[in-house]
């Protein structure tokens, strides 16, 4: 019998989809509407303590193979965010709760309210490229990464993920501090740092001048990121990076992740993108005779 | 995709809103929208009020961004990318009822269909598209909150009863949202079919950041343009908006 059902450190899901954070997932009806859409969990837009309202527009460029956007962390602050996590936790949504912050203790502090909200897991951003002071700015230290991952472990009992960046050369320095902190799953990747520039006006488009860079252009830097923290972790991985089809999953988990996350495909293949990828990755799985996403995880290191 | 366009000419439509004339040869809907960058300042996502090769968006001037594209002249440029959303489906016989600058999402519309209309604003000076509007149909109605031309009462109270004389299929409507939720009720109790297009705070324009979503379905990727079916299903829609942190606040 084959099955996409995934147990990531704890975690059960139904399928190894996740919506990744930032994508639609800042309201509790747009999480519902996730989860409707087939995702095996929703990852939530990073919550912080105070409301924020990020960078003003132009927040995204559109590209050939992607996006680049800046929207630098808006947010309703953890408070109000309690009402969005009630409407989707009663609605049986399996919430994982990204945050940030800037320093452990305001970690552990968002981690434990997203706990107490309800959240299956938390996602600690350590990889926003585009925030000052937050995100990639910490999450390139190892020695910060470990002691931020450490404090969270002690102040929550469900699963705790890392996100991390690949724009640094220390990723698996960055994903051994995970682990050896006591992480208990790594996610990559974050967006690579990037910047469009207007001919026409002579400027950077962004108003915030430089972004992330997402979508189909990023997959192949992401599927290089699992092979290489796959082959020195034992904490599972989970995918992101400019998944779209079910063979770019293949090649995430093939790579090393247990799990997925898709995030700008939601935007050019809409909300069905997840019940397309599982549907196909079901079909593979039965044609190449793996019977679970486990069996296929980290085959191509073989 | 950015595409720089020039303002290729201007034109005044009343005394606070203009449109800027470009030209792009995008395909382009009824009721699909842009995001307008201007570069340095902002960007936006506004309406086309038309669609053909050459393409116009209408501006009224309210806060920052909108102003400053009002000091804008002929030659100067701007960026557009889009359009995005999904527009009207016409069925059958149609009303249009547009209300203040919400009639310019209404144009390619009314162009295109040649339908029955109702403007509605709030004095005469602020009416827009009149004379445009009758080259393209015979009946049109007017309202005025003020009574200063027309009927002297909001555009609901003139669609109810243009709707108690004539039959029609749908009705296609923008404009506030207090107007389009009273609008959206009347029908209701009609059992006539409407399409609205609603507005929110919009960052990305494609259906990713979700700061645009109206309980769970995104103005600028389901929308702008909602049918009866799904605007019976919104708990938001005339209650809530979305402010640009995501918290819910009162419309």
């Amino acid at each position: 019998m084959t099955s996409l059902k995934v147990n990531v450190s704890g975690l059960r899901l139904k399928n190894p989809s996740m919506v990744a954070s930032g994508i639609m997932d800042e309201t509790g009806d747009s999480m519902i509407k996730m989860m409707e859409s087939g995702a095996g969990a929703v990852v939530t837009k990073s919550i912080g303590l105070e409301p924020k309202d990020g960078h003003g527009n132009p927040t995204l460029v559109e590209l050939d193979y992607g996006y680049i956007n800046a929207m630098g962390l808006p947010n309703p602050g953890i408070d109000a965010f309690g009402e969005e996590m009630e409407v989707a936790v009663r609605a049986g949504v399996t919430v994982i709760g990204s945050i940030f912050a800037s320093c452990e203790g305001d970690f552990s502090l968002l981690a434990g309210r997203m706990e107490d909200m309800g959240a299956a897991a938390v996602e600690l951003n350590l990889s926003c490229p585009h925030a000052s002071g937050y995100g990639m700015e910490m999450g390139i230290d190892p020695v910060v990464v470990k002691a931020i991952v450490a404090s969270v472990k002690d102040s929550v009992r469900v699963p705790v993920f890392a996100k991390l960046t690949p724009n640094t050369h220390r990723l698996m320095d960055i994903g051994n501090s995970v682990q050896e902190a006591g992480g208990d799953a790594v996610v990559a990747i974050n967006t690579l740092k990037a910047m469009a520039i207007s001919p026409e006006s002579a400027r950077p488009i962004l108003r915030n001048r430089f972004g992330g860079l997402s979508g189909p252009a990023v997959k192949p830097v992401g599927v290089r990121a699992v092979f290489d923290l796959y082959s020195v972790l034992d904490i599972p991985i989970i995918g992101v990076g400019g998944i779209t089809s079910w063979r770019d999953a293949v090649e995430y988990i093939m790579a090393g992740a247990s799990a997925f996350q898709v995030g700008s495909a939601i935007g050019h293949k809409g909300v069905q993108v997840f019940g397309e990828i599982c549907d196909g990755m079901l079909a593979f799985m039965r044609d190449y005779g793996y019977s679970s996403i486990h069996d296929m995880t980290g085959v191509a290191h073989e | 995709m950015n595409e720089p366009v020039m303002i290729k000419r201007i034109r005044r439509e009343s005394s606070d809103v203009v449109s800027l004339f470009f030209d792009w040869d995008a395909e382009a809907a009824p009721g699909q929208f842009v995001m307008v960058c201007i570069p340095g300042l902002d960007e936006v996502p506004m309406s086309l009020s038309t669609i053909g090769p050459e393409k116009s968006i209408s501006i009224k001037a309210i806060g920052e961004t909108t102003r400053f594209l009002h000091t804008m002249g002929e030659g100067d440029r701007i960026s557009v990318r889009g359009p995005y959303g999904r527009g009207f489906r016409p069925d059958g016989r149609i009303l249009i009822v547009g209300g203040g600058v919400g009639m310019a999402a209404m144009m390619p519309l009314l162009r295109s269909t040649g339908a029955d209309l109702i403007i509605g604003a709030r004095k005469e000076d602020e009416l827009v598209f009149l004379s445009e509007c009758r080259e393209y149909t015979k009946n049109v109605w007017v309202s005025t909150d003020d009574g200063s031309v027309g009927f002297h009462g909001n555009a609901v109270q003139l669609m109810n009863q243009v709707l108690d004389e004539g039959s029609y299929d749908m009705v296609a409507a923008c404009g506030p949202e207090v107007m389009l939720y009273y609008l959206h009720q009347a029908c209701m109790e009609r059992g006539l079919e409407c399409q609205l297009s609603l507005e929110r705070f919009m960052k990305c324009g494609v259906g990713l950041c979700g700061s645009c979503v109206v309980d769970g379905q995104r103005v600028c990727a389901e929308g702008p343009v909602f049918d009866s079916a799904t605007l019976e299903k919104l708990k938001e829609f005339g209650k809530f908006k979305r402010d640009v942190a995501g918290r819910r606040v009162r419309l």
